[in-house]
């Protein structure tokens, strides 16, 4: 019983190095292109604003992250759009 | 053959790039290289104690600069390696008396008698830090595996970047195998990922390494068989192109020692 619970405590609680390493990742993703969180919160306003106007899109469900291979930094826009009329399960 | 000008540089402070300095200085000298350790650290003297050198000295580096003596008199001879020179930083200016033009001349002056320059940068991205890269035909970029430390050394490895300098290589320093197995540190891969560099020496905690620079003595120069005494002198023989394996960082067991014990003494 014990050797599951610490199982799943592991799954929920990630060890300090896990953090320390996921914080970093951002903070140096950050660091490399000089971009605050607050401009790409910015950033994404104005990407849904523009895109909005020619597709429907689900402007809660856009996310504007980094992605970090080797020491190139990209910015990923992911942008869900809208489900078309009659297609849409909600 | 003329020297290489190694430069060791952190950004952050406290992460042992002095430290790192003075016992790579003393292993590659203690495998027959001519090498010589200048101070940047100008107004922080801190290379001298860590070598036990500090009552040795006469002139420092802005002396060399300003003209006040010659180089060869502000180098200090190690008293137990003929082939190890310390030049101090001076103690009473700051880092403004030196330009990174004057690191560069006093490199090539010291070139032709020495196989390897090592320059301790100060702390930090400013002036001192310039001066020491200036001169550079390697850096070798100090970090451990705190979020902070981490976070500096790639800032520096952008700034290398952007002056196209380098290449670069990570020393990781100060790191505890059982704290990265249990999870609670960042272990080697992890930072080597998260920098993405090459990597040329790991060194992991040792208190030995305090007892040896209370006494003047660098680890390096000891004939135990500690881990990072093994590390430092692994990366000295990285630095003249050997390939030398990584260690595995873990605490010899009682037994392995007693028989460590047994065997040093006969040899």
């Amino acid at each position: 019983m014990k050797f599951f619970e610490r199982l799943m405590r592991r799954r929920h609680e990630p060890s300090s190095g896990e953090v320390a390493k996921e914080r970093l990742r951002l903070v140096l993703a950050h660091d490399r292109a000089s971009i605050s969180p607050a401009l790409l919160e910015t950033l994404k306003d104005e990407i849904v604003t523009v895109i909005s106007r020619h597709i429907a899109i689900d402007a809660d469900g856009v996310q504007v992250t980094f992605s970090q291979s080797a020491r190139e930094t990209r910015l990923v826009a992911d942008i869900p759009l809208l489900a078309q009329r009659g297609q849409r399960k909600k | 053959m003329a020297a290489r000008v190694l430069t060791v540089t952190s950004g952050k402070g406290g992460v042992g790039k002095t430290t790192l300095a003075a016992n790579l200085a003393v292993a590659l000298a203690m495998q027959g290289q001519r090498a010589v350790v200048i101070d940047a650290d100008v107004g922080l003297r801190n290379l001298d104690v860590t070598l036990g050198l500090e009552n040795r000295i006469v002139y420092d580096l802005v002396d060399v600069i300003e003209g006040r003596c010659r180089l060869r008199q502000a180098l200090v001879r190690d008293k137990r390696l003929s082939e190890l020179f310390l030049l101090p930083a001076a103690q009473t200016r700051d880092k403004s008396a030196v330009r990174p033009e004057d690191m560069m001349r006093v490199c090539e002056s010291l070139r032709e008698q020495h196989d390897f320059i090592l320059i301790d940068s100060p702390a930090g991205i400013e002036q001192g830090f310039r001066c020491a890269l200036a001169p550079a035909d390697e850096i070798l970029i100090v970090t451990n595996s705190e979020v902070a430390a981490v976070r500096d050394a790639d800032r520096i490895i952008g700034l290398i970047e952007a002056e196209e300098q380098g290449p670069a290589r990570l020393i990781i320093n100060r790191i505890e195998p059982d704290m990265v197995r249990r999870g609670e540190m960042l272990g080697i891969a992890d930072v080597v990922e998260l920098l993405s560099i090459d990597l040329i020496g790991v060194v992991p905690e040792d208190k030995a390494i305090l007892v040896a620079t209370n006494r003047g003595q660098p680890l390096a120069f000891s004939s135990d068989s500690s881990l990072a005494r093994r590390a430092f002198h692994n990366i000295a023989r990285r630095l003249r192109g050997e390939d030398v394996p990584f260690m595995t960082l873990r605490e010899p067991r009682v037994w392995e020692r007693f028989f460590r014990f047994v065997r040093s003494g006969r040899d």
